[in-house]
């Protein structure tokens, strides 16, 4: 019935959970200090942003990613716990239910991204305002695929396995997409631009001309959208056939 | 029982029309073929009845309350909540059931998670009446990861009825309670069953059924062996076994003591079947003085089902091997 107290009460339980606090705050903001503190203000070569510009968008898509499929760890747990099964005897339809799960996920990455926002600006990282902006809204429409790769990832798996697969995952994802060093040339670069969190981790060019993603980019995030919601109900109606 | 009838009057126009099961089956995939949990039962409950659906392990008892809750669609039959169906019925916010298992959310305090849970509902109760009937009053502010057993089921109980249900259903509400955490339970669901609610609970215990419920289902391999008021339904198959070694004494005498059923011979052992054990073993001490090494054992539900259904069913050869 009325899906915004139960999704206020969801970012309530996340805020309070540690493990959350680690992941999706603590790690990507540790990792942004160590990197980029000691060169803040130096170019890396190929991409024209500081240390602190590239790292900042690098760890918050890092960070971001962990938030949004980390919805695919509550989902386990509560399938686990039959707490799904206590929702699908409330008037709580399929759709607000993942509403919530999908606009907490949201609200994870969100904190994410201000935290590390206000870090790479207390290392000078300096934009007008509409950059900032415009950033925040790539950020947010290339997490889409990794919303409903958390519900996939939810139905798919029991809360034992949910928390290595995120982690390996989001590990290679941001090996792969230039989160920890720069991918300019070569295969990797060419392969990179086949995955959604490449484009995520592309955001930061628009810090240097308010432009970032590319027609395929565009396309990439979209298709991944498409490929993972289909898997994702895929995922949701097997497992709820099973009651 | 006088419960009942002061609740009849009280009962609202939603409710009206009670809960029907007609011809209600379902079949699950097993191991070894096809598993009939459920084989096809009618069941009508009237608005303001509290019923107790009784019944061994394995007996459909579940599968029947998945359906009636619309969580798992019958094969063959139908289920109606209050004239419509079980989905609707929810979505109105007419049905609170706590299931059989399942534990609760961490990381909110117990008044959250029900407050939360009220959130879902068109016309709750009040969080703070939920917690007072449930008596959680005094841990409201506790983490719901932090409670004891017998505390969680009472935080489901309430999350059970904070939607101010006409029809609540429990599913073995008290199986992984002690003595204790029973009794305080049971007065609580009372409470609530008082305000003109229907009730249905799953139980395996006859006494919980006795105790708790105006009247039982049985419930075993699928089907319903008998339905009625709980009185009748305990002398039914409340019966205890006496078992002495008596020899040399045709059973059939012994038949006749006073709250003996049934009785028979294996070999120097005589078996007797009692509606009122103690009458039995006073008039047996008295009459047959050789009888010796005597044990009294409760009939176990599942021997009185057995009694009850009669010949096994040809399609359930593991009963016939037993």
């Amino acid at each position: 019935m009325n899906g915004i107290a139960y999704t206020r009460f969801e970012l309530l339980r996340t805020f309070r959970n540690r493990r959350f606090l680690l992941f999706a705050l603590g790690f990507p903001l540790v990792f942004f200090w160590l990197i980029a503190a000691p060169q803040h203000n130096k170019i890396i070569s190929g991409t024209g942003l500081t240390y602190a510009t590239y790292y900042m968008v690098s760890l918050a898509s890092f960070g971001t990613m962990m938030s949004m499929i980390s919805t695919g760890a509550r989902i386990a747990g509560e399938r686990q716990t039959g707490w799904t099964r206590q929702l699908r005897i409330s008037p709580l339809s399929v759709r607000a239910y993942f509403r919530a799960k999908v606009l907490t996920g949201y609200g994870m990455a969100l904190s994410s991204l201000l935290v590390l926002y206000i870090s790479g600006s207390l290392l000078g990282v300096s934009l007008p305002a509409g950059r900032w902006l415009g950033m925040t809204g790539l950020i947010m429409i290339g997490l889409l695929p990794f919303a409903a790769l958390g519900v996939l990832v939810g139905h798919l798996v029991n809360t034992d396995s949910v928390g290595p697969l995120m982690g390996g995952l989001v590990s290679i994802l941001a090996f792969l997409s230039g989160t920890w060093f720069a991918i300019t040339s070569g295969f990797l670069h060419a392969f990179g631009q086949f995955l959604p969190s490449w484009w995520l981790v592309q955001a930061r060019n628009v810090a240097l001309d308010g432009h970032a993603w590319s027609a395929r980019g565009w396309i990439t995030v979209a298709a991944w959208t498409a490929i993972l919601t289909a898997g994702a109900a895929w995922a949701y109606r097997r497992d709820t056939a099973k009651v | 029982m006088n419960q009942t009838a002061t609740a009849q009057t009280e009962i609202s126009t939603q409710a009206a029309g009670g809960i029907r099961l007609h011809g209600l089956a379902k079949s699950y995939r097993g191991p070894q073929g096809p598993i009939r949990a459920v084989r096809g039962i009618d069941v009508s409950i009237a608005a303001g009845e509290t019923v107790a659906l009784l019944g061994p392990n394995g007996a459909g008892k579940s599968t029947t309350i998945d359906m009636l809750l619309g969580l798992s669609e019958p094969d063959g039959g139908t289920v109606s909540v209050f004239g419509r169906p079980p989905r609707e019925s929810v979505d109105a916010g007419l049905v609170g059931a706590m299931l059989q298992t399942g534990g609760l959310i961490r990381d909110l305090s117990v008044r959250e998670l029900v407050a939360m849970m009220a959130s879902l509902y068109p016309n709750p109760m009040g969080v703070d009446e939920a917690l007072e009937v449930t008596g959680l009053k005094a841990i409201a502010g506790q983490r719901t990861h932090k409670l004891s057993g017998g505390q969680t089921q009472r935080v489901r109980f309430a999350l059970a009825i904070v939607c101010n249900p006409e029809l609540l259903v429990l599913d073995e509400p008290t199986v992984a309670l002690d003595v204790e955490g029973r009794r305080e339970f049971w007065s609580i669901m009372r409470e609530f069953a008082a305000r003109g609610k229907t009730v249905l609970f799953a139980t395996h215990y006859l006494e919980e059924a006795d105790a708790n419920a105006d009247r039982a289902i049985l419930m075993a391999h699928g089907r319903i062996v008998a339905d009625g008021p709980t009185t009748e339904i305990k002398a039914r198959v409340g019966r205890r076994t006496l078992r002495a070694t008596l020899p040399d004494i045709d059973p059939s005498r012994l038949a006749g003591l006073p709250g003996v059923a049934s009785a028979e011979r294996h070999g120097d052992a005589v078996i007797l079947s009692c509606v009122d054990s103690d009458q039995s073993i006073r008039a047996l001490l008295t009459q047959y003085p050789a009888a010796k090494d005597i044990e009294i054992a409760g009939g176990s539900l599942e021997e009185a089902f057995l009694e009850l259904t009669g010949e096994p069913d040809a399609d359930e050869p593991e009963l016939v091997a037993r």
